[in-house]
């Protein structure tokens, strides 16, 4: 025992040697590029001819605040994460956990099924399928036609709506499985107590429920935002940010400065403004949590 | 107050079945479409059916080739990322020490980061160090950006397992790494199933990744050629775009329903969603 012991003792360094590969990962590939990006901001690197490229202080972000597209896509990246994760994901995801609290076996499996089948598929499946649902020669479109009412190209005109339907289409799952797990966790003598007393579905639901899962919900809005922010794919293959320019958030407005108009001191500069942002959401989010690492 | 029961249960299962409904709908199209001679856009039942959209696609250039080339990219990524976690959980695990807590925090910290965000100067650093263009730069970059939320994961996994039986294992003179890999991992074999079939899931649907870093056709992996076909043939031959979105998806959704079980909603962000 006291070999052994001794033996702990010596490897005290060594038993931290594990760790080396996945810290060196981390280290090169996202340390090393986060580190890059800070840099290249601050210049005005391009994409072609000459390899110059010139410290230039905060002209990138200067010349950001000062671009319309940069502002129009702040406000779509505003719009798109407000209607898709803060009101669809996050409502849905709980509406549906709910009612499915509420109702028959079958019809609760056949739901989840479906929704997870939305989230499980590939990105860019997924932005196919809901391609084809907007399009005007769409599925909407001929329900819409089946019930009278008025049809239009959906894609062209409401591109931002169509995307965070897609948005919403594909990620609600998340919300559901969250919140299916913080609301089988409310003790059932609380709830029934209640409605023994009386109170109303929506007076139980704002005065219990809600207050009983808002842990679930913080983190839960934090997660969905997060990877709001950086879907990119989604719109990418579904509007290209189109037309013009009215779907074009900021990771895709990102790609459109450093590789088509080839900037890419300038389109770094907004991926670090992005990074930035989703950096203060993931402080707040551990704050939220107070892990216990 | 059965009665208001019974009627609560099919108001939910009316409102749930409507939802159903509309999440259904694009599945239904892509199910119907690939199985239509001519498939349109709309959900409809086919003019006639037919398998030739799954024969049109079955080709080395269309399917096999991507497929394998995910299969390659997504695999070695996955086998890097467990190995690298699962090394890494262990002493996370195991060792108290001043330095665990930054660790796992930044690590929690990473796993929220939007990687897009990060692209543009990963594709300027790839291009400066030549690992543009190649599979194991991109599997190297692929395996990094699942790397913190599956050592988050397997840490969690392996705080569930006993120490005692360890503890025997070393009297009995066994190194730290025989430990692991005969005492430790076999122990916590569903939670490694899980970390590495979660990891190859979210591997196999990255599409900006491998777009990115990846440029000629021959070693695009499906999530990219995918796209790439759509943009060339498919506002032309919505049945084969779709029954190749079958095959592509297929892997994963077969995958999924393996681990669904083990899934259950306090997964969905992992062991990070402590109550």
């Amino acid at each position: 025992m006291s070999t052994a012991h001794a033996g702990r003792q010596q490897g005290r360094l060594w038993r931290w040697v594990p760790l080396a590969p996945a810290t060196l990962l981390l280290v090169l590939f996202l340390a090393g590029p986060i580190a890059y990006c800070v840099w290249i901001a601050f210049t005005n690197t391009q994409l072609t001819g000459s390899s110059s490229s010139d410290f230039v202080g905060l002209a990138n972000f200067r010349r950001a605040f000062a671009d319309e597209n940069f502002r129009n896509a702040v406000w779509l990246t505003l719009v798109f994460t407000f209607v898709s994760s803060i009101v669809g994901q996050n409502t849905l995801g709980l509406a549906l956990a709910g009612l499915m609290r509420a109702a028959s076996r079958p019809v609760r499996t056949l739901t989840g099924a479906l929704v997870i089948a939305a989230w499980v598929l590939p990105e860019i499946v997924a932005a196919f399928l809901l391609y084809a649902f907007f399009r005007r020669e769409g599925t909407l479109n001929a329900i819409l036609d089946w019930l009278q009412l008025p049809s239009q190209n959906w894609l062209y005109t409401l591109p931002i709506l169509a995307v965070s339907f897609a948005n919403v289409w594909r990620g609600t799952a998340f919300s559901m499985l969250i919140y299916s797990a913080a609301l089988s966790e409310i003790p059932k003598d609380i709830t029934e107590a209640a409605q023994v007393d009386g109170a109303s579905g929506a007076r139980r639901l704002w005065h219990i429920t809600l207050p009983m899962i808002r842990r679930s919900i913080g983190t839960n809005l934090m997660l969905n935002t997060l990877s709001t922010l950086s879907v990119f794919g989604l719109i990418w293959a579904m509007t290209r940010g189109g037309p013009g320019n009215r779907s074009q958030t900021l990771p895709v407005f990102m790609y459109d400065q450093a590789f088509q108009k080839s900037l890419i001191g300038y389109g770094t500069a907004v991926a670090l403004l992005l990074l930035l942002v989703g950096s203060l959401f993931s402080l707040v989010y551990l704050r939220l949590m107070r892990v216990e690492v | 107050m059965l009665n208001r029961r019974a009627r609560a249960r099919l108001s939910a299962d009316a409102a749930l079945l409507l939802t159903a409904a509309a999440f259904a709908l694009p599945l239904l199209w892509l199910a119907l479409a690939s199985v239509d001679a001519d498939a349109d856009l709309r959900v409809r039942a086919p003019s006639s059916l037919t398998g030739d959209n799954f024969t049109a696609v079955l080709t080395d250039e269309i399917t096999f080739t991507p497929m394998l080339n995910s299969l390659l990219l997504c695999g070695s990524a996955t086998i890097l990322t467990v190995v690298c976690a699962a090394l890494a959980a262990y002493p996370l695990s195991r060792y108290r020490s001043r330095f665990n807590r930054p660790y796992l925090l930044t690590i929690l910290f990473t796993t929220c980061l939007p990687i897009t965000a990060i692209m543009v100067p990963v594709y300027g650093l790839f291009v400066q160090v030549d690992l543009i263009d190649t599979t194991y730069g991109t599997s190297l970059f692929l395996a990094t950006s699942q790397l913190p939320f599956s050592i988050w994961l397997m840490k969690n996994f392996m705080d569930g397992v006993p120490t005692v039986l360890e503890e025997a294992a070393w009297t009995d003179g066994a190194s730290n790494f025989q430990t692991l890999t005969r005492v430790v991992l076999p122990l916590m074999g569903p939670g490694v199933t899980v970390v590495t079939i979660y990891t190859f899931i979210q591997l196999w649907g990255n599409f900006f990744v491998p777009f990115m870093l990846l440029l000629t056709p021959d070693q695009l992996p499906a999530s990219v050629s995918i796209f790439t076909f759509f943009g060339n043939y498919g506002s032309v031959i919505y049945g084969q775009l779709a029954a190749f979105s079958i095959l592509y998806s297929a892997p994963v959704l077969i995958l999924y329903v393996l681990i669904s079980r083990r899934l259950g909603g306090g997964f969905a962000l992992g062991g990070a969603v402590k109550g």
